[in-house]
């Protein structure tokens, strides 16, 4: 029952330990308010979240699986991109 | 990360959930005594009638379930009706405790009949999905009934019966949203095409015969001041919110002639439509024809 009308979201939610927005899922809703109430309502529902962030799915520019190569291979050797030469403390959280 | 839920999660959580974990009891630790100078039966009337308002209109919502116009709709229809099926629990089990005649939350629930249920004939009318109404139609009653329900437990909450305070508490967070929400759907209805702004205009309509039994103030809410809201109080209130919306709608407030009561006798009295007994049927069949069945 898939209404052509309706546009396609895509659902964010940040939980109470207080990182990033993670991408949960998607959605359809007529309008961006209906649509973070809808993820409010299909993504929150056991207490996972404090913050919602909706954007529809055509305002996302993805790479494509075919500029995998170009895209993602030239990082792949350069370890010294890491910080793996310091000595990290234990206390520091969500290097 | 292998696992997207993992950051939603709080630390030391039970790993073999999800995500969220940390819920609370929303009565944890409230006296539940019985008020002093509170006429037992009053009290016990009282509960049921709050209760069975939100037991009834939970199973009218629930009559959605896998009909509503949109899978995302579905599930914020399901969640108001477990909203207030959590609110009935609670209530229904209050009537019982306070009552201590042996019955608890189901026998309330599920072994009373039709003259014995305490709740407003606007949450038993069918608003749809059945042939009754509509989308619209629900729409339309879940504004009026949340409007109404949210400035009576905002006053519950100063209730001399803790257990009531404390539900009416819990309560208004949830019905803020359900008036939220009925709110945005009135707005996309009436300002949506010539047809659906017809149909929430008759929606309306339909449901506004029945509002003037939620503001008539019953002998056990007189009875039990303090503890209990006379609901002619917040007549003004949800007459002011309804107006906001309607106004942002540019909808006319419905002029109709109200469903009369029988010989003053209405819903809080046990006296109903004909549509409770064809919904109690449904809600309590089970119960009813395997007594004590456990799954």
């Amino acid at each position: 029952m898939t209404d052509a009308s309706w546009p396609l979201y895509e659902v964010f939610v940040r939980g109470k330990r207080g990182l990033n927005h993670v991408h949960v899922g998607s959605l359809h809703a007529p309008d961006d308010e209906m649509a973070l109430r809808n993820a409010r309502d299909l993504y929150t529902r056991r207490n996972e979240g404090v913050s919602i962030w909706v954007v529809r799915a055509d305002a996302i520019t993805a790479s494509s699986p075919d500029e995998k190569d170009p895209f993602f291979a030239p990082s792949g050797d350069k370890v010294y991109r890491h910080p793996t030469f310091y000595a990290i403390p234990d206390d520091v959280p969500h290097l | 990360m292998d696992n997207a839920y993992e950051a939603l999660a709080d630390e030391g959580e039970e790993k073999h959930w999800a995500f969220g974990t940390g819920f609370t009891a929303a009565l944890t630790g409230v006296d539940r005594a019985l008020p002093a100078g509170v006429e037992r039966a009053d009290l016990v009337v009282y509960c049921l009638m709050l209760g069975d308002d939100a037991l009834i209109h939970a199973q009218r919502l629930a009559e959605w379930c896998s009909r509503a116009p949109e899978l995302e709709e579905d599930v914020a229809l399901a969640n108001i009706a477990l909203d207030l099926l959590g609110q009935a629990r609670l209530l229904l089990s209050r009537a019982a405790e306070v009552e201590d005649a042996g019955r608890d939350e189901d026998a309330l629930a599920y072994l009373r009949d039709e003259r014995e249920f305490r709740n407003v004939r606007l949450v038993e009318i069918d608003c749809g999905p059945g042939p009754g109404g509509d989308f619209a139609t629900t729409i339309a009653r879940l504004l009026v009934f949340s409007s109404w329900r949210l400035a009576v437990f905002q006053r519950l909450t100063a209730s001399a019966d803790p257990v009531l305070a404390a539900v009416a508490a819990k309560g208004i967070k949830e019905l803020a949203y359900h008036r939220d929400h009925a709110a945005q759907w009135v707005l996309r209805l009436a300002g949506g095409t010539d047809y659906s702004r017809e149909r929430m205009i008759a929606g309306l309509t339909q449901v506004w015969a029945y509002t003037d039994e939620l503001f008539t103030t019953h002998p056990v809410e007189t009875a039990l001041g303090g503890v209990a809201v006379d609901p002619a109080d917040v007549r003004a209130e949800v007459a002011e919110v309804l107006d906001t919306v309607l106004s942002a709608a540019e909808l006319d407030r419905p002029e109709v002639t109200q469903v009369a009561a029988l010989a003053g006798r209405a819903g809080r009295d046990g006296v109903h439509t004909q549509a409770l007994g064809h919904l109690l049927a449904e809600l309590q069949h089970v119960a009813r024809s395997m007594p004590g069945a456990v799954w």
